[in-house]
This record gives structure tokens, C-alpha cells and sequence, in this order.
């Protein structure tokens, strides 16, 4: 009975060290590749951009604008969601993921309507992202301008 | 060539950290989402994910840490422009492209497209 007991143990153990372990490393292999691929699309953006003599502010934006709008398009194609299922955090984390997390809600609720459907849900991630960065903004700001 | 191995290189880091972040605590990607704009606004105001964004490039601005950064900057700059009134419209005006940007494309979505079926 104890015999069983520990074998039963140790071999939970064993499972906890390899089962979990391998699909983290796969996830994060697979989230290191799609999210690198999305950053290098970004800067080949940047780097026409600030070739089409943009500063780099500017180019900065341009690259934002031109991520949200393709993340828009691969969203309503319906592919971004299976793009997310494969990537993981590779196609959350970057400003793609942030557009699809604004767009998403906007079409899915449009049939609860114009106002409180869509406009409203399409902050459902968004709104508390814009709610802590404008705090955190305020804190860096007010520590900025008694220390500078 | 060199810029775009180390975007793929840092971009690639700071999703895989999000990825270990949902697998090993459960968060939901909307918490990352936030913890990553706070802590990229932290940095930002450190002056830590400049040096981040200067060796990066876009594989440090177009993860949500750079949205962050980016809001760091623009209230740091308006403060030195406007001073203690900075504080209120430097994080926000930062944002404002992006955040218009995402409204814009997700009401032209939205009329558009219609739902997938699950």
C-alpha cells in the first residue's frame, strides 16, 4: 500500500515535470516566431516609411495605423482568430492583438446594436488597457515633474 | 538586415514572456494586455525601454509594452512643454492615433462584416 502510494507519487511528479513543461515550451516557441514575424513586418513598415521621408514619429504612427488596419482586415476575415489559436501570446501581445481585441466585440455585437452593441463592447479589453495606461501615464508624469 | 533580426529577436522575447505569463498564472490575455501597457509605461518613464526601443526598433514599439512607452514619452514631453498640466493631456494625446486608428478600422469592421458562425 505505501510501496503504491509513493510509486503513485513520484509518478505524479514525473507527470507534473514533463506534461506541462513541453506544451510551455512549444507555446512559447510558437509565440517567439509569430510575434517576432509580426515585429519584423513592423519594422520593414517603419523602414518605408521613414524612406517615403516621414520623421520617426511620425513613421512610428504610420506603423500603428497600418498594423490596426491589417489586424482589422484579418479579423473581420475571420482569420486572426485562427491566426490566435496556432500563435498564443504571439498575436495578443503585439498592437495587432490589441486592434483585435477592439474589433472582435465591435462586429460580434453589432446585433445588440449600433450604440450599446458595438461602440459600447468594443471597449470591453481596450477600455480598462486605455484606463490603466492613462493612469500609469499620470504617475510617470507627476514623478517626471517633481524630478526632472 | 541587422535591424530586422534584432526586431524578430526582441519582439519574439516579449511574446514569449506574455505566453510563459497566460500558461504558468492563468491570466486572461486582456490582463496581459493591461499589465503590459502599465509595465511598458513604467519603463518608459525609467528610461529603460528607450534603450530597449533604441536596440529593438519595432520589435520594442509594436508589442502593447511600446504602446506603454509611448505614453510615457508623450506625458514626459508635455510636461516639459506645458508643465503640471502635462500630466493630464500627455498620455492620452500620445495615444490618441493609435486609439483612433483602432475605432476607425473596428466601425468599418463592424459594418462590413458579420459574425462568424462558432
Amino acid at each position: 500500500m505505501d510501496t503504491t502510494k509513493k510509486a503513485q507519487q513520484e509518478y505524479d511528479k514525473m507527470v507534473k515535470q514533463a506534461s506541462p513543461n513541453s506544451p510551455i515550451f512549444m507555446n512559447c516557441l510558437k509565440a517567439f516566431i509569430s510575434g517576432g514575424i509580426i515585429c519584423i513586418i513592423g519594422q520593414l513598415l517603419s523602414n518605408f516609411y521613414t524612406g517615403k521621408d516621414f520623421s520617426k514619429e511620425e513613421a512610428a504612427l504610420l506603423v500603428s495605423i497600418t498594423l490596426i488596419g491589417l489586424s482589422a482586415l484579418l479579423t473581420a476575415l475571420g482569420w486572426y482568430e485562427k491566426l490566435g489559436k496556432f500563435c498564443g501570446a504571439g498575436t495578443i501581445v503585439p498592437i495587432t492583438g490589441f486592434a483585435n481585441s477592439v474589433v472582435s466585440p465591435a462586429i460580434e455585437f453589432k446585433k445588440e446594436g449600433m450604440v450599446f452593441g458595438m461602440a459600447a463592447k468594443m471597449f470591453i479589453v481596450a477600455g480598462p488597457v486605455i484606463v490603466y495606461g492613462t493612469l500609469t501615464s499620470m504617475l510617470v508624469g507627476l514623478v517626471y515633474y517633481f524630478v526632472k | 538586415m541587422m535591424e530586422i533580426l534584432k526586431a524578430f529577436l526582441v519582439g519574439g522575447i516579449i511574446c514569449v514572456i506574455g505566453q510563459i505569463l497566460i500558461d504558468k498564472t492563468k491570466l486572461m490575455s486582456g490582463r496581459i494586455l493591461v499589465l503590459y501597457v502599465c509595465l511598458g509605461c513604467i519603463l518608459g518613464g525609467l528610461g529603460i525601454y528607450k534603450k530597449i526601443e533604441e536596440f529593438g526598433g519595432a520589435g520594442a514599439t509594436v508589442p502593447l509594452t511600446g504602446f506603454g512607452f509611448h505614453l510615457a514619452e508623450g506625458v514626459m514631453k508635455e510636461v516639459d512643454r506645458a508643465g503640471i498640466l502635462g500630466i493630464f493631456t500627455g498620455g492620452l494625446k500620445a495615444a490618441a492615433g493609435g486609439v483612433t486608428a483602432a475605432i476607425f478600422f473596428a466601425f468599418l469592421a463592424a459594418l462590413l462584416a458579420n459574425p462568424k458562425e462558432k
